[in-house]
């Protein structure tokens, strides 16, 4: 039994957050909070020279091929540091789109850029304001054009590439490709709970798109999809949860009342703990996860609707619970800690929301038919 | 990252699973399958003698205590092999409950502390279950604040004499031996003035009495002493040092009751796949799902972060206090589960008698069991304290009896 990230791994993994730590610091991340930048450009294109972005991009397809595993650990440290890049977007539902269901001309055309750091990409699917289901999907190709409109994409308005949830003249769902290079829609940028995330409307009118690889069944695609970028996304998720964590002890360490730092009142201190053993099994549960991803185990539903929950949890737990020991300094713009609440809350939503995700782990779990092996 | 066991855990595996197929008591088999939450069932058999009888079937073929030196009864195995046992030995390992005391906190703090007589001596009956020991810790004024135990050793000669009164001794009623711990010097501060022993449970003056629980049952006991008298050669480290001898048993209690602890999730999931309820049966009803998908996540979470500590075994790493959150998570865990299980049925989830209740009344017996599993061994809030101060470096609880002589420091009215 070997549980744990090999050593090369952790090397990968503390380059990564000594990069971010250097380049990537609150100011990049307030940048674009306040609306003085769209992402933060510099950190975009020295993940790209550091071949982060290719990580589990195949060599011949431009990428490192380092893998998954290595993979997840660049995932943590990313959120770790509220990285206000669309890294998310482009390597984990647009590139894994591609290697999963692209044709090998796609493939061959669009990786080398995306793993370049040319190509930032945007995953179309949201139109409305329910929780998302195949019928919600209005959006329609034909003719090799789309029209429709996609309320919410996270970093829609700075992509270049789109991958979007569309109907046939079958009524069938399937997934289609937009190159913003060539193709025109009509984006809006728009204000969400997490400012430091660019969000976009987009609105498709005749709009050039062709379909993703054989365009197989899309919701079906959809979720496959999820289950994968669910277990990069739930790494963010602890890694924020963990500097949350982190942000909370040190102030906890330093701030005094009463005589005596608050660290040492036991109603500070059990909160913490709470925390930290929320966060802990998320970590656990996050590995086992990182795991199913990298040898495509069948368990891989089940581990990734268990990431993605319990990482949801620890994130919103600690990010929440952190601004409750900095006290009123935690209510005010100009600490951090709101900014982890935030990201918080949007990484909540974005592959659809904590009920979803418990219900997907209860078919999950029913599938395996082996509840005990959980006791 | 790799599951599977390695060429040489695998070649032992084979080897233990032949063992345990040619040696094993079969008869029990289906009872011990059988056992309700927190009982062994061992059909008409005599547990005790049962337990015994195979324990030393273990012993004499070199498999028990497996990680221990060979010269104390062991077989000098690694920490990994252990586990390997562990799971191969499957039900049969609910025979070893009477042993896990003396086997998991007596015979380490006897290895860090005793002779080298003294532990040729009693160490491999420890193994072979022939002697049961016990541990004589808790008393009822002091508990999560054990360092105010009031159990008294006065020398006289070459003897001690033990006046006082410990609680929640398991096992009590079947033990050939005992480790204590006393005051020997109330006029220094609470840590300083104790110290450790060992001694027959069977000395004069040695009154145990079983306590009956809140849910009705007497896993616990109390010990009376009055006026017991110990040699001087069954005092386990110096004078005084008893404080720092006894961490190492509740460090090896961490690690003997941290593991594996029970959540209930396994019968709650079967329960819940057939109960009715609405038009169709519980798991497919939103809210019994999402309590589902919660407590799944920490069971899940517990089993990956023992995996994750057995790595760090296989790695010759120590596992530090960050094993306090499995009884945290897992004792709460049950009391909900327990209290979910029971509401979903209704008034007939007040039932206890197992005959009619659901599964033998599991989820009435955690129900009444639970309040325990979040006590003994470190409260939760003393859990808790350990994480924010061991794990998170976080300062000290302020104490008003820091520096303090014993006997100056305020007790309120139970004195």
């Amino acid at each position: 039994m070997n549980f744990d990230f090999s050593d090369d791994q952790k090397l990968l993994r503390d380059q990564t957050a000594r990069f971010l730590s250097e380049r990537c610091g609150m100011d990049q991340v307030r940048a674009v909070l306040e609306g003085r930048a769209p992402y933060a450009e510099g950190v975009w294109t020295g993940l790209a020279d550091m071949g982060l972005i290719g990580t589990a991009i195949p060599e011949q397809y431009g990428g490192t091929g380092a893998g998954y595993l290595e993979l997840c650990l660049v995932a943590q440290e990313l959120g770790a540091a509220l990285a206000p890049t669309p890294f998310g977007s482009t390597v984990y539902l647009v590139t894994e789109a591609l290697l999963r269901a692209g044709s090998e001309a796609q493939r061959a055309a669009l990786l080398p850029a995306i793993a370049a750091g040319q190509l930032k990409g945007a995953f179309a699917v949201v139109e409305q304001r329910t929780a998302l289901t195949p019928k919600s999907i209005e959006t329609t190709f034909a003719n090799g054009v789309l029209n429709g409109r996609k309320l919410v994409v996270p970093d829609g308005g700075i992509a270049d590439l789109l991958v979007v949830l569309a109907r046939n003249a079958a009524g069938h769902l399937g997934f289609y490709l937009v190159d913003l290079r060539s193709a025109t829609v009509e984006r809006e940028n728009v204000k969400s709970i997490d400012p430091t995330r660019n969000t976009a409307t987009i609105t498709f009118r005749n709009t050039a798109a062709e379909p993703l690889g054989a365009g197989a069944d899309g919701w079906a695609q959809l979720l496959a999809l999820q289950d994968r970028a669910a277990v990069l996304y739930a790494f963010e998720q602890l890694g924020g949860a963990l500097r949350a964590l982190d942000m909370a002890v040190g102030y906890a360490k330093q701030r005094f009342a009463f005589g005596r730092a608050i660290g040492s009142f036991q109603a500070i201190k059990h909160m913490l703990a709470d925390m930290y053993v929320t966060a802990k099994l998320a970590e656990s549960n996050c590995y086992s996860a990182a795991w199913a991803l990298s040898t495509d185990a069948a368990e891989l539903p089940l581990a990734a609707a268990t990431a993605r929950v319990s990482a949801t949890q620890a994130f919103q737990q600690c990010s929440k619970d952190n601004i409750q020991v900095h006290g009123g300094m935690g209510f005010t713009w100009e600490f951090d800690c709101h900014l982890y609440y935030r990201r918080s809350n949007f990484l909540a939503l974005e592959l659809g929301g904590l009920s979803v995700w418990e219900d997907r782990l209860v078919n999950g779990l029913r599938a395996t038919q082996k509840p005990s092996a959980a006791a | 990252m790799d599951f599977s066991d390695t060429r040489e855990e695998a070649a032992f595996r084979t080897e233990v699973r032949a063992w345990i197929d040619a040696n094993a008591p079969k008869h029990l088999k289906p009872y011990l399958e059988a056992s309700g939450f927190g009982t062994t069932n061992t059909g008409g058999y005599d547990t005790f003698a049962e337990a015994k009888a195979w324990q030393r079937r273990k012993a004499e073929a070199g498999w028990a205590c497996l990680v221990w030196p060979k010269e104390y009864g062991g077989r000098g195995a690694t920490p990994i092999q252990n586990v390997i046992w562990g799971q191969e030995e499957g039900v049969y390992g609910k025979l070893s409950g009477a042993f896990i005391i003396g086997q998991g906190m007596c015979a380490p703090t006897l290895m860090s502390a005793a002779s080298e007589t003294h532990k040729a001596r009693y160490i491999p009956k420890i193994a072979s279950g022939e002697e049961v020991w016990c541990q004589l810790f808790s008393e009822p004024a002091s508990g999560s604040d054990l360092a105010g135990l009031r159990t008294r050793a006065e020398k006289d000669g070459d003897d001690w004499v033990i006046n006082g009164q410990k609680i929640w001794t398991s096992g009590a009623q079947h033990s050939d031996y005992g480790i204590l711990i006393t005051r020997t010097d109330p006029t220094v501060a609470k840590h300083k003035g104790l110290t450790m022993f060992f001694l027959s449970m069977k000395s004069p003056g040695v009154d145990i009495r079983p306590i009956k629980q809140a849910n009705g049952q007497s896993e616990f006991n109390e010990v009376y002493f009055e006026n017991v008298r110990i040699p001087d050669s069954q005092r386990l480290g110096a004078v005084g040092d008893g404080w720092r001898v006894s961490l190492t048993t509740l460090m090896n209690e961490r690690m003997a009751i941290g593991g594996g602890i029970a959540t209930g999730f396994p019968d709650l999931m079967e329960l819940v796949e057939d109960l009715p309820l609405g038009d169709g049966t519980a798991v497919e009803n939103p809210v019994v799902r999402a309590r589902l998908a919660d407590w799944y996540v920490k069971a899940a979470g517990l089993k990956n972060t023992s995996a994750r500590l057995l790595t760090a075994l296989s790695k010759g790493q120590t596992p530090g206090p960050e094993a306090s959150i499995g009884k945290l998570v897992a004792g709460n865990m049950m009391q909900d589960i327990a209290k979910f299980a029971i509401d979903l049925q209704g008034l007939g989830g007040a039932l206890t008698d197992p005959t009619i209740a659901e599964g033998a009344a599991r989820f009435q017996a955690m129900l009444l069991r639970s309040p325990a599993v979040r006590i003994e061994g470190g409260t939760d809030q003393i859990l808790r304290n350990i994480i924010a101060e061991r794990v998170l470096g976080l300062p000290e609880d302020m104490r008003a009896d820091k520096g303090i002589p014993f006997n100056e420091i305020p007790s309120g009215a139970s004195r």
